[in-house]
């Protein structure tokens, strides 16, 4: 009997909550695997589906969003051997399960450690807020492949923002895989949108795009393409997050700094009186 | 029945202004490269001559906050730090009624507005932010938040004082050193400030004041000694700051413009929301970043809201910045005039049609009457383009639903105004509006405990409360 012929995955982009091929019909190889080599007009395409899902996500309530990242730890604990198979190390990804369930509490709780009243010198209830700031661009970071994606996506959407995020170019596989574990968590389409390919190609369309609120810039290691990605996302005057150091410890306490820089604080007066 | 006036002028005999002023350098008024003259904009006399800071010039004074900040005020511990900013919080209050006058003088805005919201609130914001400087480990940053270095600060000349108190006392009280950049024409209340900091033995070089216009904003800005920038001024200008720290790792925080909604329902108490509109929109000129420059009212009491205001503005007293009667006061410059005369020139050529109460202005200085534009449309660039004057443009809209995808159809997200008697309409409003600041029932209110900024491109970060701080925090 001969032996089983193996079923090969396709590796593509997660866009809308669906997995398009780059509408460039271009690929590149890593690991043995096609992987679809995003183009500007994925990027684009990308922050449509980010922009359309933000008034679902952003207005769900936090008790659900912090169900859906804690569905999202479970999937990704169930696929734990999967993500070793593609060379990520067991103790990664408890990290990223953990990380998940770590973000998923913070849900419900953020609003009340990061906004409050705020007593006011008059007759008036004053209350500040914090809200998502909009759609999110992400450089993930070169590596941890794995456990870095999930520091970069959980904080931005644990708080209603949506997100398109472009994986390391170097480990694509890993990331298309967090993509399907996104895809059966109950995470609305388009709330996380993942692009793989040359961050050179997509980062600069979507630090200048206009529909983008913030970008992080966590995986970008040249100083100069930094450099370029703030000064174009000066245009609208998105929040950015800088470069994370290429030392930068992925497995300490990642603080609330992640999910505040993306936040935008409303403050509400309204009159005592009878 | 209307009502006379006899003129109540302030005196300006309590403020002696010099003839010349230099920069504020290291604890000691310096010596620059070039004058020039700030002017009264209510009557167009020069007050004063002050030093324009060249590129050297800023550069001195970066380096004497450098090294304040590791000598002195670096090291210092909070509770001493704490009661220097208490002692200035005591000399402003000692000294309001000087700082009011000169303000007056030299911004052109109301006696009354200068001596009953601006001086106060400067008083309190130092007092709010003096608390915090032995206080810094409970502020919600992790439990050693360290100050950043030296701040470079670029304010605007509506708020010239205010806008000071809440770029100076937050950075004070976390452990920074400033050098501070007033307005081109309104430097004088930053430079009295400069004495009241001498007055209270504040350390050398913990405040430099260096004068002048874009230029010495920008060679400030991008100084490699600064770790910080903090600008409240026009997108425009926040847009280039944005770009030119790019790559700098200096912390930004911005704070730009505003083309405010504020949204009347139909069961809002007409004589209140008047009131509210009124002040959401005249306030200081209509020279307030957070103005409620768009009425969205709805359609069925338009006639109705339309028609109180224009009795309410009718009523309104434009003239001398010093008489304790005035309402509106002057135009801060004439290139703010020029701006808010084209501006509503245009409103007028694109359909809009416009109306102000008879009303006399002064012959001299520089003079715009409270206006108003109706029937106008989104796409009209009175509703679209900050006017920074008292220039209300009028929209209105049949649903909430309507009100909201409106309000926010803007790049700017500075502010909003809500009238209405139902709460649970306030605050399904409020949710959706995409603005830092809602007033609901109320308008222009400020607090130092309450924080302020902008989403969209009005700016990023909060002055203010506890998030005030964090814009000079390493964190």
């Amino acid at each position: 009997m001969s032996e089983r012929v193996a079923v090969r995955k396709t590796y593509k982009l997660f866009i809308g909550g669906k997995f398009p091929r780059s509408e460039s019909g271009r690929s590149y190889l890593v690991q043995d695997s096609n992987v679809s080599l995003a183009s500007r007009k994925d990027a684009r395409d990308a922050v449509v589906a980010a922009r359309a899902a933000v008034k679902g996500w952003a207005g769900a309530t936090a008790y659900n969003r912090g169900q859906i990242l804690y569905r999202v730890a479970e999937m990704l604990e169930g696929r734990r051997e999967q993500f070793v198979a593609l060379g990520v190390p067991g103790d990664e990804v408890d990290a990223a399960v953990d990380r998940w369930v770590w973000y998923a509490g913070w849900a419900d709780k953020l609003p009340q450690v990061y906004g409050g009243a705020n007593p006011v010198a008059g007759p008036y209830f004053n209350l500040s807020a914090p809200e998502p700031t909009g759609v999110v661009a992400v450089v993930a970071p070169e590596s941890p492949a794995l456990l870095g994606l999930v520091s970069v996506i959980a904080p931005a959407i644990v708080t209603g923002n949506t997100v398109v995020v472009a994986a390391s170019p170097s480990a694509p596989l890993a990331a298309v895989t967090l993509a399907e574990v996104l895809a059966t968590s109950d995470l609305p389409g388009g709330v996380v949108n993942l692009l793989t390919g040359r961050i050179t190609e997509t980062a600069p369309t979507l630090a200048a795009h206009l529909d983008v609120n913030a970008i992080d810039l966590a995986g970008v290691a040249d100083p100069e393409l930094a450099t370029d990605l703030e000064a174009r996302a000066a245009e609208n005057l998105k929040r950015v997050l800088r470069p994370t150091p290429a030392d930068h410890d992925w497995t300490g306490d990642p603080g609330l700094g992640r999910m505040t820089a993306l936040l935008e604080t409303k403050t509400v007066w309204h009159p005592k009186g009878v | 029945m209307m009502f006379e006036y006899a003129p109540a002028p302030e005196s300006r005999a309590i403020v002696d202004i010099r003839s010349s002023y230099g920069l504020f350098i290291d604890g000691k008024f310096v010596d620059g490269e070039t004058l020039d003259k700030t002017v009264n904009p209510a009557t167009e006399e020069v007050l004063a001559e002050v030093t324009w800071a060249g590129t050297q010039d800023v550069d001195r004074a970066v380096r004497a906050a450098r090294k304040a900040y590791d000598k002195v005020w670096g090291p210092m511990p909070g509770r001493d730090r704490a009661k220097y900013l208490f002692r200035i919080a005591r000399i402003v209050q000692e000294r309001s009624r000087e700082l009011a006058v000169l303000e007056s003088l030299d911004n052109g805005k109301p006696i009354r507005e200068s001596r009953d919201v601006d001086l106060p609130l400067v008083a309190a914001h130092f007092f709010y932010y003096a608390g915090w400087a032995d206080k810094l480990p409970y502020a919600g940053f992790g439990a050693e938040p360290r100050p950043l270095g030296v701040a470079a600060q670029v304010i605007p000349w509506n708020f010239p004082l205010l806008m000071l108190a809440w770029k100076v006392a937050p950075a004070l009280a976390a452990g920074n050193t400033v050098v501070l950049k007033p307005a081109e024409t309104t430097p004088l209340t930053a430079l009295l400030f400069a004495e009241i900091c001498q007055q209270a033995d504040l350390p050398a070089g913990v405040v430099n004041i260096v004068t002048g216009a874009g230029d010495t904003g920008r060679a400030l800005v991008e100084h490699p000694g600064v770790d910080k920038v903090a600008f409240t001024g026009s997108t425009e200008v926040g847009k280039a700051i944005a770009r030119s720290v790019a790559g700098t790792g200096k912390k930004v925080t911005l704070e730009l413009g505003g083309k405010a909604a504020n949204i009347v329902y139909d069961d809002a108490p007409v004589d209140q929301a008047v009131e509210g509109i009124v002040n959401g929109i005249f306030f200081n000129q209509g020279h307030v970043c957070c103005a409620g420059s768009r009425l969205l009212v709805q359609e069925n009491v338009a006639e109705q809201v339309l028609d109180a205001l224009k009795r309410r503005m009718a009523l309104l007293r434009v003239g001398d910045p010093l008489d304790k009667n005035t309402d509106v006061g002057a135009i801060n410059s004439a290139a703010q005039l020029a701006r808010i005369r084209e501006l509503s020139d245009a409103g007028a050529a694109e359909g809009a049609q416009r109306w102000s109460p008879p009303c006399e202005l002064p012959e001299r200085g520089f003079w715009f009457a409270p206006t108003i534009f109706t029937g106008v449309t989104q796409a009209h660039r009175v509703a679209r383009e900050e006017i920074f004057g008292p220039v209300l443009s009028v929209l209105t809209f049949r649903t909430p639903a309507e009100a909201v995808e409106k309000a926010n159809n803007t790049p700017y997200g500075l502010s909003a105004g809500i009238w209405t008697d139902k709460g649970s309409r306030i605050l399904w409003t409020a949710d959706r509006l995409r603005a830092g600041v809602v007033w609901a029932n109320t308008f222009n209110k400020f607090d130092p405990t309450s924080p302020f900024g902008g989403y969209k491109e009005s700016g990023y970060g909060r002055e203010g409360g506890r998030h005030g701080l964090e814009a000079y925090l390493n964190v």
